[in-house]
């Protein structure tokens, strides 16, 4: 048994030690928000937390996250308050949708650690996340835009 | 002419399931502007087809149970609680259509947009395309297939409701007048929910005419509206194939033959078996399936796999061999596609003949989503859930395979990781597999292809050569174009064919080239189709995503050649074409076309005309001295009738310029020994965001009926960014992808 913490609560899981976290996240407990999409961490659909950094699940074996605090895109917020989910909605920034889990899970990342990101700080930061549908120029805005909710917040 | 339906068998349902009038008998591949025309000539008869009581009976599943619903045709379900359920009946894999649809329909129902929801439509004659005779999304024609069904269901309903509302009021429904989702008595103030009318119009017959609102009136539709869909895939709730789970599902893998066409000769599971939740593993017809309780146990299982093929025909199938043979054949003329005046004469008294070449590679769909379908079968039925684009085909296929009538067979069609078209399979390839597995797993089973099953898998775009020849008068004017295209086809041996392809000609091969829109008076458009075993596919415009770049480019060439500034050249050469001069004179004027650019950098223009729809786009483009090229800005233009959600419209827009400009600089299957070279994102690469460019979107506003928005801005970006390359360096650029070394300082890729 493997034991950790998803979205803030325990899990254990009897799966092998060496499966990647994120069939472990989608097959055994049932999450389905993060995406499979290359297995190779080339694409970023994949993306969750680890700790507090941006890690790809596709790749991460499961005894990597023992004791340790895993969240996912379901665990953002409840009710779609944070500041990329609601920047990500005034935008309307998603197409097909498959990759924006991983998408948001990366600039959640980037955002926290930059709280005024410049254009160049996007590309350093989500260049690793692949959206076939072509919604980049999108995602930039809308980073830029939580950035602001995100200051609005913290003045308020 | 006979219907699709009818060329599909005995892939298809039985023709009494068929009786809708929607089935026309002058089904589908049509030219697009008949296409148009037809679907508003048909247009008055549609909602007869579209009442389908069985099917809009089905509950809603938010209203209490034994509630009635108003389901007064098969797209609309009204419940005591005032929730609205849109049956949509084309899939959604980005394109916006759980928006646009409902946003049509609610234009005339009126209901209040935010107790509007969406539902898949299961796959029944009802909700065919109604043009093409098939439920299926494709073409770029979602919008105009539904542009005036969906308002007359919508409007249908409305009707209906208000009589309700008059009836039980005592009153003439002409008094009354709906709002938000209530019917208004004007005179006396009296006021009725939707929901509170329910019952009441369930009783009712549907309104022998339909009129609908005069598009002046429109309150909803061209307005920028927020997708429905976007809160669901933000957190982590939106249901993808990939994240169906039915109570005792397993997983399964097949290893497929590296080599198209290849057999299993022999396999060994002994190692296979060992590896724990491996449960079977048997041949399929396409290959070896791996059945475990996980994906991850099925994925290591196969691993494990030992097989043996037998190669057959394509052992020694070499893209590289294909290059060379595919640039020999187009040395002699094909089969003429078109052919206007004496180009032979033409050419031969010119003042100036320019001649070229171009290629294209074989492409991969590489949807985010990999491909993936969860089958249940039973001796009874069989019940599918997958991110199809093709319910019609698929069931046909599923059925066969299943050995089940097409009845029999359900499918859930979930959100789409993508399509670009791979999941329109003609051979409903990832479905029918689905379906053998399930056989051998004796229980419910998700099929899931990897990245590099996806990558491997063909269904390609083809690959394409081009030859051209121009011939200039003494101004510098093309009068003489000659354009001779090598590559397979893709509607040969599809039931698509015998619409698709006349007089060995595929349109779907020279669309884009010999429907050329400019004025040029002797122009000869020929064509090889060699077979090669490849299996090929439509792909993100289809054709167009080669004609796009090689006529666009060609025209560039030639007006250099006649020493003219190419958007002049252009905008003359397209005098007799009023709406794509002026997206052309659109997009340069918001380019700033001619104006000064920094150092080092090229602006580059292109025009393409494709699914209706007009789009001009000027790129911006630097060239390092490494060769790497940088894509600073592109502006388009775009015409494509009247629009239902121009922010949806805008984002087709800036994805299909993302699409075309991976295309342009990155991505192609390359085959050698038989072998696809390309496994996964590092050797098979999509732009990414520190290389997307600035993109600008400019719709031109138009009352005409709408045109195709997802396809149009793919075929016009790669001309745009390589016109910008020789701009920017003198290099032309004549292969796709657009290769470094054929850029640096001092290579010879000059005109």
């Amino acid at each position: 048994m493997t034991s950790f913490y998803l979205n803030e609560k325990s899990v254990s899981v009897d799966d092998d030690p060496s499966t990647p976290l994120l069939w472990v996240i989608r097959d055994s407990l049932g999450l389905t928000g993060t995406k499979f999409g290359c297995g190779m961490a080339l694409c970023g659909a994949c993306t969750v937390h680890l700790d507090g950094n941006a890690i790809r699940s596709c790749v991460a074996p499961l005894s990597r996250v023992a004791g340790k605090h895993v969240t996912t895109i379901e665990g953002l917020s409840q009710n779609l308050s944070h500041p990329l989910q609601r920047a990500w909605i005034e935008v309307d920034v998603p197409q097909c949708g498959y990759c924006q889990s991983g998408q948001i899970m990366s600039a959640a990342i980037l955002l926290k650690e930059n709280a005024k990101p410049t254009d160049k700080d996007i590309d350093e930061a989500m260049s690793g996340n692949i959206c076939r549908c072509g919604t980049y120029s999108r995602i930039r805005r809308a980073i830029h835009r939580a950035a602001e909710l995100s200051a609005e917040r913290r003045s308020s | 002419m006979k219907d699709l339906n009818d060329l599909l068998n005995p892939l298809v349902e039985s023709p009494s399931r068929s009786s809708s009038p929607i089935l026309l008998s002058k089904s589908s591949p049509m030219p697009r502007r008949e296409f148009l025309k037809t679907s508003a000539a048909i247009g008055s008869g549609l909602w007869i087809a579209a009442h389908v009581p069985g099917l809009a009976a089905r509950s809603v599943s938010s209203a209490p149970a034994n509630a009635t619903v108003f389901a007064p045709n098969a797209f609309i379900r009204i419940a005591p609680d005032e929730s609205v359920t849109v049956i949509v009946n084309h899939s959604e894999m980005g394109q916006g259509i759980y928006t646009s649809l409902p946003m049509l329909l609610n234009e005339e129902l009126q209901a209040d947009w935010s107790k509007i929801k969406v539902e898949a439509a299961p796959v029944d004659a009802a909700y065919n395309h109604t043009v093409f005779g098939l439920q299926m999304t494709g073409g770029s024609t979602t919008t105009p297939s539904e542009w005036e069904r969906f308002r007359k269901m919508g409007a249908m309903a409305r009707l209906m409701i208000i009589d309700a509302a008059a009836h039980r009021w005592g009153v003439s429904a002409s008094e009354c007048r709906v709002e938000k989702g209530v019917v208004i008595h004007t005179v006396s103030g009296r006021k009725a929910s939707y929901g509170s009318l329910v019952e009441a119009a369930s009783q009712l017959k549907p309104p022998g005419t339909i009129p609908l609102k005069d598009p002046k009136q429109f309150t909803l539709v061209g307005k920028p509206t927020r997708r429905l869909d976007t809160p669901s895939k933000i957190n982590g709730t939106a249901q993808f194939g990939l994240d169906v789970r039915v109570p005792g599902m397993l997983f399964a893998l097949v290893a497929r033959p590296p080599v198209f066409g290849g057999k299993v000769s022999s396999f060994d599971t002994a190692e296979a078996l060992k590896i724990p939740g491996v449960k079977a593993i048997e041949q399929i017809p396409s290959g070896v399936a791996v059945v475990a309780d996980r994906f991850w146990s099925a994925k290591l299982g196969r691993e494990k796999l030992k097989i043996s093929w037998d190669d057959g025909a394509n052992a020694n199938l070499s893209t590289t061999q294909m290059l060379a043979d595919f640039s020999k054949q187009s040395a002699s003329p094909g089969t003429i596609a078109k052919k206007t005046g004496d180009p032979g004469a033409a050419l031969a008294g010119a003042a100036k003949t320019i001649t070229a070449e171009y290629d294209v590679p074989y492409l991969a769909h590489a949807m985010m989503e990999p491909l993936n379908c969860v089958v249940d079968l039973r001796s009874d039925g069989c019940e599918i859930w997958t991110g199809t684009q093709f319910e019609t085909v698929d069931r046909a296929n599923a059925a066969q395979a299943a050995g089940l009538p097409p009845e029999k067979v359900k499918i859930n069609t979930t959100l789409l990781g993508g399509g670009f078209g791979r999941r329109a399979n003609p051979a409903s390839d990832f479905v029918v597999e689905a379906v053998h597995v399930a056989k051998i797993a004796k229980a419910p089973v998700k099929v899931v292809w990897t990245r590099e099953d996806d990558l491997a898998g063909g269904w390609y775009r083809p690959m394409w050569h081009d030859r051209f020849a121009a011939g200039l008068d003494a101004a510098g004017n093309p009068i003489a174009w000659t354009h001779t295209i090598v590559g397979q086809s893709i509607l040969t041996g599809t039931a698509f064919e015998p619409y698709g392809v006349k007089d060995g000609v595929d349109s779907a091969s020279v669309e884009g080239a010999a429907d050329l829109l400019y004025g040029i008076p002797n122009l000869q458009v020929d064509l090889h189709s060699p077979k090669i075993g490849v299996p090929v596919q439509w792909w993100r415009s289809v054709g167009h995503s080669h004609t796009g770049f090689s006529v666009e480019s060609f025209f560039d060439e030639v007006a250099h050649a006649g020493g003219k500034d190419p958007y002049e050249l252009r905008r003359k050469l397209l005098a007799n074409q009023p709406r794509m001069s002026a997206v052309l004179q659109l997009v340069a004027e918001r380019a700033g076309w001619g104006k000064p650019l920094p150092p080092g950098r090229g602006r580059g223009i292109a025009t393409h005309f494709s699914f209706d729809s007009y789009v001009a786009q000027v790129v911006e483009a630097s060239v390092e001295k490494d060769g790497t090229v940088r894509v600073h800005r592109v502006v388009c233009a775009v015409d494509c009738g009247r629009t239902v959600n121009p922010d949806i419209v805008k984002a087709q827009m800036e994805g299909g310029i993302i699409f075309g400009l991976t295309a342009a600089l990155k991505t192609e299957i390359t085959i050698e020994n038989g072998r696809v070279q390309q496994k996964n994102f590092h050797d098979y690469q999509m732009l990414r965001m520190f290389e997307a460019p600035e993109i600008e979107v400019h719709i031109v506003p138009s009352e005409l009926s709408p045109t195709g928005v997802g396809e149009p801005s793919v075929p016009p970006v790669a001309p745009a960014l390589t016109n910008a390359i020789f701009a920017a360096t003198g290099k032309r650029v004549r292969r796709l992808p657009i290769r470094a070394t054929d850029l640096v300082a001092g290579s010879g890729a000059k005109s």
